[in-house]
């Protein structure tokens, strides 16, 4: 007999919106977009090559976070860690609002028999692309719950035939301070890297991100390709990446490397493990007010049933 | 009264007063109209914050702009100023207690205890609270002597101050190195004229 037991995220048959009513919304909520932009950019703007705002064709709803109301595009839109593009929370909206996402290619290589590149054009297309509403959840003690468009990064890491040497995937952001101006200054050793241990890749869970809202992510997300690993504080979930490689050891990452008393590798979201400089125990929800009041902070950020396998036996207040 | 004073009473000072509450008064209207942007508690800690240090600068920025202009009227606004500072001082401390730790008390004394940044901004609120209650005239004639060693506190809250900004911050450290900026200008600014002030003599008390 098949026992199925319900996971955290999963909801009964009878709660999930029905199709037809979905397209419908989806349908719409297009529209509206494509009304809203034709008004406001001239017609090139529309089928230009800029990412950011232009809808995802084909995306399947999933049920991840349906219990949770998604942040507004807005604030989600409008307030980023992003050094690469300024280093205030509204620099990033301010200063990617013309980035070039095109052409846009990534290079795969390190451990693995099938080393190569690949266009955002065949990310776009090649992979089927899907909605997931996770919570965001900054090492800052902020959150956030976004509803991301991708696919599973595991889908993409297969395609580079890893092999059996390659025990750490590294990621880097691009580096060209004419298009991303916050990289004129050495606030950070850029290119920003960052890295997973491979089972942390290849879980279900970790998502190569291309979307948010059924959007083209903008600049200020990450445009056009960034990582989502959503048990983790944000800084792992790397942006604009334009370099992936397995490695036998693990990388060496951006704020480990500056502030290594601070930022660790692993980075899990945990309550019971407070940054030097403020608690983790709680955190406050973008979007919910002045006077709302946080929420208390979720072990592995409410993915820990999924997740916890993945560091049993570790001591999680050393490897932070 | 002579007629710089008149226009230091009626037009000065109240110019000051309507500007110096204008900040708190854009951070309560954009509250009322929740138009704070995405994050409206750390504007308005931020905003609070910016408020107590450039207050305090200016205020410190008093007896140096007297010196070096030769008039009185910086000098009758460095009190108003200095009770600006603590007004924002007072904003920051309540927000933080009330909007960002909820009034849970052992949380508030934990990070008080543990995190520096939070130590010495505290402390120098605690320092602001003796300089504010003793700003009165008739504190000033009480104390005599005593007043202005008290008041020399107020290098210790600048320097604390940045501090506290500085280690607040995560990588950027453009703002707070400002801050740092004016005020190692203006307490060299009054470093060097201590030899001089036998000879130059502005005034009865600096």
């Amino acid at each position: 007999m098949l026992i199925k037991t319900p996971r955290s995220w999963e909801l009964k048959e009878s709660d999930v919106t029905d199709e037809q009513a979905f397209r419908q919304r989806r349908r719409l909520l297009q529209a509206a977009a494509a009304l809203g932009l034709g008004a406001a950019l001239p017609a090139h703007a529309l089928v230009g090559p800029q990412g950011g705002g232009r809808p995802l064709p084909g995306l399947r709803d999933t049920a991840y976070g349906k219990d949770l109301k998604p942040t507004d595009y807005e604030d989600i839109t409008s307030y980023n860690n992003f050094y690469e593009f300024g280093t205030g929370k509204g620099a990033p909206a301010r200063n990617a609002k013309d980035f070039q996402t095109r052409p846009w290619t990534v290079r795969v290589d390190g451990e693995c028999d099938a080393p190569g590149e690949i266009g955002i054009e065949d990310i776009l297309t090649g992979f089927p692309q899907e909605e997931r509403i996770y919570r965001f959840r900054c090492v800052e003690a902020w959150g956030m719950i976004v509803p991301w468009d991708g696919f599973p990064l595991s889908r993409l890491l297969a395609r580079f035939k890893p092999n059996s040497r390659a025990r750490f995937v590294a990621f880097e952001t691009l580096y060209d301070p004419e298009r991303m101006p916050g990289q004129t200054r050495r606030v950070l050793d850029w290119p920003y890297r960052e890295g997973l241990r491979m089972d942390e890749a290849m879980h279900p869970l970790t998502l190569m991100v291309t979307g948010v809202y059924g959007k083209e992510l903008p600049g200020q997300n990450g445009a056009p390709l960034r990582l989502i690993v959503p048990w983790k504080y944000g800084f792992k979930s790397i942006k604009s990446i334009v370099r992936i490689r397995f490695t036998e050891k693990m990388p060496r990452t951006t704020w480990s490397d500056m502030q290594p008393s601070e930022y660790g590798f692993y980075a899990n979201v945990n309550p019971k493990v407070d940054h030097p400089r403020w608690s983790q125990a709680r955190e406050r929800r973008i979007g919910e007010g002045l006077f709302s009041g946080k929420h208390p902070t979720l072990m592995f950020n409410g993915y820990e049933d999924e997740v916890a396998s993945l560091y049993k036996g570790m001591d999680l207040r050393r490897f932070f | 009264m002579r007629s710089g004073d008149r226009w230091i009473r009626w037009g000065l000072k109240p110019a000051v007063l309507a500007l110096g509450l204008l900040p708190f008064g854009l951070l309560a209207w954009g509250a009322l109209r929740n138009d704070l942007g995405a994050n409206p508690l750390e504007t308005v800690m931020h905003g609070t914050g910016d408020w107590t240090l450039r207050f305090l600068l200016l205020t410190l920025a008093m007896t140096p702009l007297r010196r070096a202009l030769g008039v009185a009227w910086p000098l009758r606004l460095r009190r108003m100023l200095g009770l600006f500072s603590f007004f924002y001082a007072c904003l920051h401390l309540l927000t933080w207690l009330v909007l960002d730790q909820e009034l849970a008390w052992h949380n508030i004394v934990t990070d008080i205890a543990k995190r520096p940044y939070i130590t010495v901004g505290f402390a120098a609120w605690l320092m602001l609270l003796p300089l504010a209650l003793t700003s009165t005239r008739g504190m000033m004639r009480r104390l005599g002597r005593n007043w202005s060693r008290l008041h020399r506190l107020v290098y210790v809250i600048g320097v604390f101050g940045v501090l506290h900004y500085a280690w607040l911050v995560k990588e950027d450290l453009r703002e707070p190195l400002i801050y740092g900026l004016v005020l190692a200008l203006l307490l060299a600014a009054r470093w060097r004229p201590r030899r001089l002030r036998a000879g130059v003599r502005l005034g009865a008390h600096c």
